[in-house]
């Protein structure tokens, strides 16, 4: 029976993927055609979505881009055994978006089906977790020490060191916790993982907790993501079954439970202590550090807290070894990382790549400039508390000290590509007012500067006073980076100023001095 | 997800078996309310209470919990509500253009409901399409690529 694959993807959804399998089916009965429909994950492709793969005798057959009106047309070119079709575009791994990149953490998403757990064994599934059972929780931590992986939901914190730390420390519970409060517009890559390769986050948070010796796990996903809520629920029901979470975790008499909680839809529960807040049924309100959660975490308990992505990497770490993930990268930055490229660009999507690539490289050559067809005019990086990065940066390299050194930040790896229509003063004044939007409130900078800092903005769009007021937003950003306690308010300035410095002409000003740092 | 119209009228009864199927479970307040709104359509005064009650809180603290999370409602509805993406990635794919559109299509503006209780107009801060943009959420339906005519089609569907 012909198997053929359409996304299930909530991206693939959103443009019409449902409509393309309830044709699919439709059409099939009506031809007396058998096929098995597989809702796979997407490649990260989006400018062909829905795409339609055939398993043929050559291969995946992919045709881009498919609406249900294309599928008789479809049918009748012989597209189940690849036949031609001006949306046939060959085997999708060829494509030079995909046969570019370097994918460990998204080897398998797109490719299998997300409910299968034999296809997540067939296609080297759990092998990072017999490895970790066999080595013990020790040697667990020193692999992932050397493999040099950093935190990647944007602090960058070596994630070994952290699991170091929970090991180390004592209590009558330790917590694993993931964080998929993937809130960073621009940014889908957990989202697919949990959409497209669920056991490997399980087999993440399998590994993490062996390390650690924690019992029970949580995911935290954030509401609006509807569909990652209901694949991670899936794929636990079917972990449960098959032995792989519960009192014996795969035969090693390890326990581990987990589950899934669902956020409210506040921005600020991607900062962790917000986080473990709102998993204690509490207000998401950001505690002070120290204690850090590694010592006092989850109901006061040592808790390890990973982005989606640091625990989606384990795996490979374990089964590979460290040495395989850290020979890619560069300087502190090792291994891959999943960037997500967004907004006006006509090739987004998901690439995993070793550190170091260029801004650039990734927005004209990978990303093929603007949708629109306009001239790329600001690029922000790291989501709503990232700069905007000038053309005249784009030789930055993907790397958490290269864009620190230039004033921003890597953050999660979204990448949003504006065009020369963008009004960076508009921007800047956005950026304060999601700020004021999402402030926990707990600290004053960051509740009150947010508000004043779109007032301060806001005159000197409408042309009061600009060089004083300008001051007094300089002023204001320096309070918030430096008195607020966690990076909502830490790091609003970055778009801010970057915003000031580089697009000055937009706050109608002719030069900007840099700002005092 | 469908449409609003489709959650029950509260009932204490009710309410206290959803309630009830979180004993044990740690940290149950904030599953507790979001399942009184999926089976309600929001949270009612009754339903703190109750929860209150049994999760041994004040009803203070689980008004301050009820009011933190966007998603939580605290009255009905509209029939339908559709959530447009106001984050950077939609913004720079005309994003704003689409919310112009939707709010003059209806007549309200971003968190209002129609005067008929047909649309609730919300704003969501990034649905994950970033790629495929404008993006809305529509009874928990995702729909992306959006531009002025399209977002105004929607709001016509009904």
């Amino acid at each position: 029976m012909t198997r053929v694959y359409v996304p299930g993807d909530m991206a693939a959804v959103a443009v019409g993927a449902d409509e393309v399998v309830a044709a699919l089916a439709g059409e099939a009965a009506a031809r007396g055609l058998t096929m098995e429909i597989v809702r796979n994950g997407s490649r990260g492709v989006f400018e062909l979505e829905p795409l339609v793969e055939a398993q043929t005798s050559a291969g995946r057959i992919g045709y881009g881009r498919v609406s249900p009106q294309d599928i008789p047309g479809l049918l009748d070119a012989g597209m189940l055994d690849g036949g031609e079709h001006p949306a046939r575009i060959g085997r999708p791994e060829d494509l030079p978006f995909l046969k570019r990149q370097t994918r460990l953490t998204f080897a398998r998403c797109g490719i299998i089906d997300p409910a299968s757990l034999g296809d997540y064994r067939a296609h080297g599934g759990w092998k990072g977790l017999e490895r970790a059972l066999a080595t013990g929780g020790q040697a667990v931590v020193e692999q992932i020490k050397a493999s040099g992986l950093r935190g990647r939901g944007g602090a960058g914190f070596p994630a070994g060191i952290k699991l170091e730390t929970v090991r180390a420390a004592s209590g009558a519970r330790k917590f694993v916790v993931c964080n998929a409060d993937e809130g960073d517009s621009g940014t889908f890559a957990d989202r697919m993982i949990m959409e497209g390769d669920p056991f490997l986050l399980i087999e993440g948070l399998l590994i993490a907790a062996y390390a650690v010796g924690a019992a029970k796990g949580y995911v935290y996903i954030r509401s609006e993501y509807p569909f990652a809520v209901r694949a991670m629920e899936r794929a636990i029901g079917a972990a449960y079954a098959a032995g792989f979470l519960g009192p014996d975790v795969a035969g090693s008499y390890f326990a581990f439970d987990l589950e899934v909680r669902v956020g409210g839809g506040a921005y600020v529960c991607g900062e962790e202590t917000s986080l473990l807040e709102s998993i204690e049924g509490k207000r998401g309100q950001v505690r002070a550090k120290p204690p850090l959660p590694a010592h006092e975490g989850l109901f006061g308990m040592p808790t390890a807290v990973n982005n989606v992505l640091t625990l989606a990497a384990l795996p490979f770490v374990l089964s590979e070894g460290a040495k395989a993930y850290a020979d890619f990268g560069m300087g502190r930055s090792r291994g891959t990382m999943p960037i997500q490229l967004a907004g006006d660009i006509k090739n987004g999507g998901l690439f995993e790549t070793a550190f170091g690539v260029t801004l650039g490289e990734l927005v004209d050559d990978i990303g093929r400039g603007t949708l629109s067809g306009r001239p790329v005019r600001a690029v922000q990086v790291g989501g709503p508390l990232g700069a905007y990065f000038p053309r005249a940066l784009f030789d930055t390299p993907f790397d958490y000290e290269a864009f620190a050194a230039r004033g921003g930040i890597v953050g999660h790896g979204g990448v949003v590509v504006f065009n020369d229509s963008v009004d960076m003063a508009e921007q800047a004044r956005f950026a304060m007012q999601f700020c004021a939007i999402e402030s926990c409130g707990k600290c004053t900078p960051c509740r009150i500067g947010s508000t004043r800092g779109v007032e301060v903005i806001e005159r000197i769009i409408a042309g009061e006073r600009r060089a004083e007021n300008l001051e007094l937003l300089n002023d204001l950003c320096d309070t918030m980076k430096l008195g607020s306690l966690c990076a909502l308010g830490g790091l609003t300035p970055l778009p801010v100023r970057s915003a000031t410095t580089h697009f000055p002409e937009d706050f109608g000003l002719t030069a900007q001095p840099e700002p005092a740092e | 997800m469908a449409p609003n119209s489709a959650v029950r009228p509260w009932s204490a009864e009710h309410g206290g078996e959803i309630i009830a199927r979180h004993d044990g479970q740690e940290g149950a307040l904030l599953p507790i309310l979001h399942d009184i709104q999926h089976e309600f359509g929001w949270v009612p005064d009754e339903a703190v209470a109750q929860a209150a009650l049994t999760l041994n809180l004040s009803r203070a603290e689980v008004h301050g919990v009820l009011t933190f999370y966007p998603d939580l409602r605290r009255a009905p509805a509209g029939r339908r509500v559709v959530k447009l993406c106001q984050a950077e990635a939609c913004q720079a794919r005309g994003g704003r253009a689409v919310t112009a559109a939707a709010e003059a299509a209806i007549g309200v503006l971003l968190g209002a409901t129609t005067p008929d209780g047909e649309v609730t107009l919300e704003p969501v801060y990034c649905l994950g399409l970033c790629a495929s943009g404008p993006s809305a959420l529509v009874d928990g339906r995702p729909v992306g690529r959006l531009d002025p005519a399209g977002v105004r089609r929607l709001l016509e569907a009904g």
